[in-house]
């Protein structure tokens, strides 16, 4: 797998190195941009931001509510005792079994939509430099049409290195 | 943001991992061995029975009850404070927040070691889980001893989520940043981690999701905890604002632990770059605030209880007051209120060294006050027939000191395998956006280091 990318000092030298990208007809799933930190207010960092997540959380939530409904109610018909006279199925105890198992599984749901959409645990793409842990942005390209322009777009924005 | 504060953040916050000196094994061996006295000890009560404690009829929970429920205070400090802090998206958190996530999870786990302890045959503790026993017993779910197991679990699951998934980017830091061993272990433990646009905003979402759930479930695990004495007819505990005053009380507990693990930090880790006199005073701020609502919830509940006449309850509040738990009851309000009150309301004495002696002041009187709330209560319940006393055992007074040399030498562990101000929540809080709306914060440092 062959890969063109570039280094940049700063988040605006990045923007236009993609900007250049898209002017030489790359799309946005072809272009990759990795940094240490989160670059929010930049154009180019705002690809990927729509998610499922809230709703898979809740969704999570309503199943852990949903378990924890049957659990409490089953177990207490399963095995009927009169503890302090309350009613067998006692719903005040059980909603903090409810409200537990909801958050419990609201979380794991989050976490797990976190890791699949993510692709964690995962290998690393092709395009990857260690410098980006030391403040540089990267822009580059995997399997470049025409290598040539695309260097020649990273070249225009300020890249302090480009590397195949 | 230059280079050259991304490398100096690098340099600085990675050198605890990839520098050790002599004292760090010293410090090691030293908490490790008074831990490995407690594993002893407790083998040794399992051993001879639970007979060797002090506990007797009618005080059944004693320094084993009281020190889970300090520890389930003390993971207050984390989570909940880290939750609300990124909610409402306060800059000067950034360098706190690991700091105290990694209270919650240790002092939680150590925490809920506490029941099991107490259960003196601790391999039955799989008792607790929601399965059916061979006679088809399920556990009893009208029980607040079973909504302990749910809301611990929950909290603890949801704290270590929330303290691990910020990590992963700084362990592929560390990855990129080492070679031999570390690399390849911290390499497995970033998961594969780049820094895509993709990956940083699935963290933030879950990272929000997550500070938003975790905030009723901080506040219900305190007061679950709580319910352990205001369900049951005791006096003084069957009131109804215990769980708003547990969740008060280990506010204040969990603040005042973090303060001292930040100083320590500061002080031992050389952070004094990143861990700013703004961040104590703050805490302290919090602090001071916290130690008004204790004491505002211990009028409120004195108060209403004096002025109720109850026999039984008001001899559990003469015996406190005047009795023979009055100095530990007189240490702790000077502890809780009249120390750090007199520290904290005052700016000059609100320096690091004056909230480290306040936070050191509400440790030593929440576990005091966990205290009396559990025994004399137990010792004076409706007939004078029933009283009696308490005097810990050596068994119980090692298992109690072990527990902090275990939360010391977890914490120190921790410090060395992962760095303890989180570097890329660093590096976002000076890009030009968020260090323009923490321009304040950096003002204040400024003013008051040229003070």
């Amino acid at each position: 797998m062959s890969a063109v990318y570039a280094l940049y000092p700063d988040g605006d030298s990045a923007q236009r190195a993609v900007n250049g990208l898209k002017a030489a007809g790359l799309g946005d799933d072809a272009i990759t941009v990795i940094a240490g930190e989160p670059l929010e207010h930049h154009p180019f960092f705002e690809t990927d931001k729509s998610t499922w997540m809230w709703y898979l959380a809740s969704f999570g939530g309503l199943v852990g509510l949903s378990f924890a409904t049957w659990l409490t109610r089953m177990t207490e018909l399963a095995w009927p005792i009169n503890t302090g006279n309350m009613p067998i199925v006692a719903w005040w105890p059980n909603l903090i079994i409810m409200f537990e198992m909801t958050m419990l599984f609201a979380i794991l749901a989050s976490v797990l939509t976190l890791l699949v959409t993510a692709g964690l645990p995962g290998r690393r793409g092709a395009i990857y430099d260690p410098q980006v842990m030391d403040g540089k942005i990267l822009v580059g390209v995997a399997n470049p049409g025409d290598a040539v322009a695309v260097e020649r777009a990273l070249t225009v924005a300020g890249a302090t290195v480009i590397k195949n | 943001m230059s280079d050259a504060y991304t490398r100096q953040l690098n340099e600085d916050l990675l050198r605890p991992l990839l520098q050790t000196s002599w004292r760090f094994y010293l410090l090691v061996a030293f908490l490790g061995s008074i831990v490995a006295m407690g594993l002893g000890t407790w083998a040794w009560q399992m051993w001879n029975g639970f007979g060797v404690t002090g506990i007797n009829n009618p005080i059944f929970w004693a320094f084993y009850i009281t020190n889970f429920v300090f520890w389930i205070g003390i993971s207050h400090a984390g989570t909940l404070i880290s939750a609300i802090l990124r909610l409402v998206n306060a800059g000067w958190r950034r360098p706190v927040t690991r700091c105290a996530e990694v209270i919650t999870a240790f002092a939680l786990m150590i925490g809920a070691l506490f029941p099991i302890i107490h259960l003196g045959r601790p391999w039955l503790f799989f008792w607790l889980m929601p399965y059916p026993s061979s006679r088809q017993i399920w556990p009893n779910f009208r029980s607040p001893l079973v909504w302990d197991f749910f809301a611990i679990t929950t909290y603890l699951t949801g704290s270590v989520l929330f303290l691990v998934l910020p990590m992963i980017p700084d362990f592929a830091l560390v990855r990129d940043k080492t070679t031999g061993w570390r690399h390849r272990v911290y390499g497995a433990l970033a998961l594969g981690w780049t820094g895509t646009p993709k990956q940083w905003h699935r963290l933030e979402s879950a990272m929000s999701i997550m500070a938003i759930a975790i905030i009723p479930v901080a506040v219900s695990v305190h007061t679950i905890v709580s319910f352990d004495f205001s369900m049951a007819p005791v006096p003084m505990w069957h009131s109804t604002m215990f769980g708003p005053y547990f969740v008060a009380g280990a506010i204040f507990s969990g603040i005042a632990g973090l303060i001292i693990a930040m100083a320590a930090l500061r002080k031992f880790l050389h952070l004094e770059a990143y861990l700013h006199p703004l961040h104590f005073q703050n805490l302290g701020k919090l602090l001071l605030l916290m130690s008004l609502l204790w004491a505002y919830f211990v009028f409120a509940e004195r108060l209403t209880i004096w002025y109720g006449n109850e026999p039984s309850e008001i001899a559990v509040m003469n015996v406190t007051q005047r009795g023979s738990f009055a100095p530990l009851y007189w240490t702790m309000v000077v502890c809780n209120f009249v120390l750090p009150f007199t520290i904290l309301s005052i700016k000059k004495l609100r320096t690091i060294t004056g909230c480290v002696i306040a936070s050191f002041g509400v440790l030593i009187g929440m576990w005091l006050e966990r205290f009396l709330i559990v025994v004399p209560s137990l010792g004076h319940k409706y007939l004078p027939y029933s009283w009696g006393v308490y005097r810990p055992r050596p068994v119980e007074i090692m298992i109690t000191i072990s527990t902090f040399a275990a939360m010391t030498l977890l914490y120190v562990l921790f410090s060395k395998l992962v760095p303890i101000i989180s570097i890329w929540e660093m590096k976002a809080g000076q890009h030009p956006a968020h260090a323009a709306s923490e321009a304040v914060a950096h003002d204040a440092v400024l003013g008051e280091t040229r003070a």
